[in-house]
């Protein structure tokens, strides 16, 4: 069997499930936030259950709206809070502690082999930890905390093997979307995605939870990468259970095997408003932008605060561009500050926003004007997005966007690096 | 739920995402499913919500429902009682979410080419026959799952639920 079939299977109870095959699991984690969280809140209280079953099942990070802007987010949000204390709910991150897709690796509430749900659909981002994390509607996760339990179809698993070495201010991102470049964002539409090859091996957890987050935009419902020491390294002192990683069988037969070498592989830009518009940055080089943006669920690892730091050291984020940057969490932006990125960005001209779903997620975030364009760390370029049906967002590696801003134009890292 | 579904066609193309369905910034008004609805595909067609019609049918192409985990795209179309929803291939999460609100989804690949805006279906749900009543042209639809059958027969999730399948205290 494959990771995917071992943890269905697991879940299930059942000896074998093959690819197809419909079947009842128990969920190990259910993870929501403040935003749909509310949405999920609301949906329990219908299904008319005084007490949750198993509350520490459910992990609550409080990322989207915070602080609310919309009076009606700080009237949910209270209402939420209460909720979490009513149920006596232990697993809670109030606003601050960063995006849920980071908070929940770091705080231990992913694991290998482990059976996660979320209510956004970025929760594939587990998958970089060899858990098969999934993303689920309000009402879905609501059902689970009432019963425990809810229904998978076995995905068939195709496997994306990524050889060759990312030189210079390259970076996992640019792979991914080398990968929706060829492959498109159907290719793994009802699938899960297995990952492997030397590029991987080498990549660090940050890299290769950027590209587990972005297999959502593949289509895949999770996207794996089999554990090793770095996997263990990363949840030392993070998770405080017992676990049994899974890794597929050897004599394995894959849906689909596609080859990638990132050998030569060169700074990529996804244009509006497809992800799979992916073109070199040559390509798009000199288009002017208005605003610059990293951080998010994809781009805020201290791996891209590193890399963005490097960029704009000594260097002026360009006038007509507001450049604003998210360190994924409380943890990474402690870093940050030890580490004097934050004075680096300071001195470029850069504003920090604080940990969260802030500068992707509509609603809290800076929005876009008639016509204006954006790059971007985030993971999508879906048509109105930011703001304005007319604005444009081009998403891009934290280098490539930490170029742009210097330059006020989409411009390419390595002349900076 | 309804075994026979009869509507007017409303046709959409490739990758129809959730902040189309449902755009983004009115998430954290938590608005009502009809509130909600008036904004259902706005970004691409503003008065979607004032032609569509009870029954109605969307009719798309690959990756309807793309993107978000967001349950107020399906609760919108939901809202605004259209009778369902047929693609080519639909994001995974939001062909659950449709299920879990009670709004048929339906797969027929051949169907998208065969379709023209207006034209009128009848959906028979059980035997997953779609019949073009305009060009008198018959399409099968892939076969839903018995749990996929059971959720809808139930009016959704929710009623599934509490028909005493499982909600337990374990």
């Amino acid at each position: 069997m494959k990771i995917v079939e071992k943890i269905l299977a697991r879940a299930s109870g059942k000896e074998k499930v093959i690819p197809g095959e419909i079947v009842e699991c128990k969920v190990d984690v259910v993870m929501t936030n403040d935003r749909s969280g509310v949405r999920m809140m609301d949906r329990f209280n219908s299904l008319g259950i005084d007490r949750m079953p198993d509350p520490d099942r459910l992990v609550v990070i409080f990322d989207h709206d915070v602080p609310p802007k919309a009076i009606a987010s700080a009237n949910k949000q209270k209402e939420l809070r209460e909720f979490i204390k009513k149920h006596q709910v232990k697993h809670y991150y109030p606003m601050g502690a960063g995006v849920c897709h980071q908070v929940l690796p770091e705080k231990g509430h992913v694991w290998p082999g482990s059976l996660v749900v979320g209510t956004d659909s970025h929760t594939v981002t587990g998958g970089a930890f060899g858990a098969l994390a999934t993303g689920v509607g309000h009402l879905e996760a609501a059902g689970v905390l009432a019963k425990g339990t809810t229904w998978f179809r076995v995905p068939e698993t195709i496997r994306i093997v990524i050889d060759g070495k990312l030189s210079g201010p390259v970076m996992a991102k640019d792979i991914i979307l080398l990968i929706l470049q060829r492959l498109g964002t159907k290719v793994a539409l009802y699938k899960a995605i297995e990952f492997t090859g030397e590029a991987v091996d080498a990549m660090s957890l940050d890299g290769r939870m950027a590209i587990a987050n972005m297999s959502v935009e593949l289509g895949a419902k999770c996207g794996l990468f089999a554990v090793d020491q770095k996997t263990f390294d990363f949840l030392d002192g993070r998770v405080n259970r017992p676990f049994t990683p899974v890794v597929s069988d050897p004599d394995e037969i894959w849906e689909e095997t596609y080859h990638f070498n990132v050998d030569a592989l060169e700074p990529l830009v996804a244009c509006p408003h497809n992800l799979e518009n992916v073109q070199p940055v040559a390509q798009v080089g000199g288009l002017e932008i208005h605003q610059a943006a990293i951080g998010t669920c994809t781009g805020g690892r201290l791996e891209d605060m590193r890399m963005a730091a490097r960029i704009l050291h000594g260097r002026r984020v360009h006038p007509d561009v507001r450049m604003i940057i998210t360190p994924g969490s409380a943890e990474i932006y402690h870093q940050c500050l030890e580490e004097g990125i934050i004075h680096t960005f300071h001195q470029a001209g850069a504003i920090i926003h604080w940990p969260g779903c802030g500068i992707c997620a509509a609603g809290i975030s800076p929005v876009l004007g008639v016509g204006e364009r954006c790059i971007s760390a985030q993971n999508r370029n879906f048509k109105g997005r930011l703001g304005d049906g007319t604005s444009e967002i081009f998403v891009a590696s934290p280098a490539t966007v930490a170029a742009s801003a210097v330059k006020g134009q989409i411009a390419d890292p390595r002349e900076f690096y | 739920m309804n075994n026979i579904i009869r509507g007017r066609v409303w046709k959409f193309g490739h990758d129809i995402d959730t902040d189309i369905i449902a755009p983004a910034i009115y998430l954290n008004k938590y608005l009502s499913p009809k509130e909600s609805a008036l904004h259902a595909m706005e970004p691409i067609d503003p008065d979607f919500s004032k032609k569509v019609k009870p029954g109605d049918i969307i009719v798309a192409g690959e990756n309807f429902g793309c993107g978000s985990s967001r349950e107020e795209a399906a609760v919108n179309l939901k809202a605004l009682e259209l009778g369902a929803v047929i693609a080519s291939s639909f994001g995974r999460i939001f062909y659950r979410n449709c299920i879990n609100v009670g709004l048929p989804a339906l797969y027929c690949p051949d169907l998208t080419a065969k379709v023209n805006e207006g034209d009128h279906l009848e959906i028979d749900l059980q035997k997953g026959l779609i019949q073009n009543l305009t060009t008198e042209e018959n399409f099968t639809a892939e076969p839903m799952p018995e749990i996929i059958m059971s959720i809808l027969a139930c009016g959704g999730l929710e009623g599934y639920l509490q028909k005493g399948s499982g909600i337990s205290n374990t």
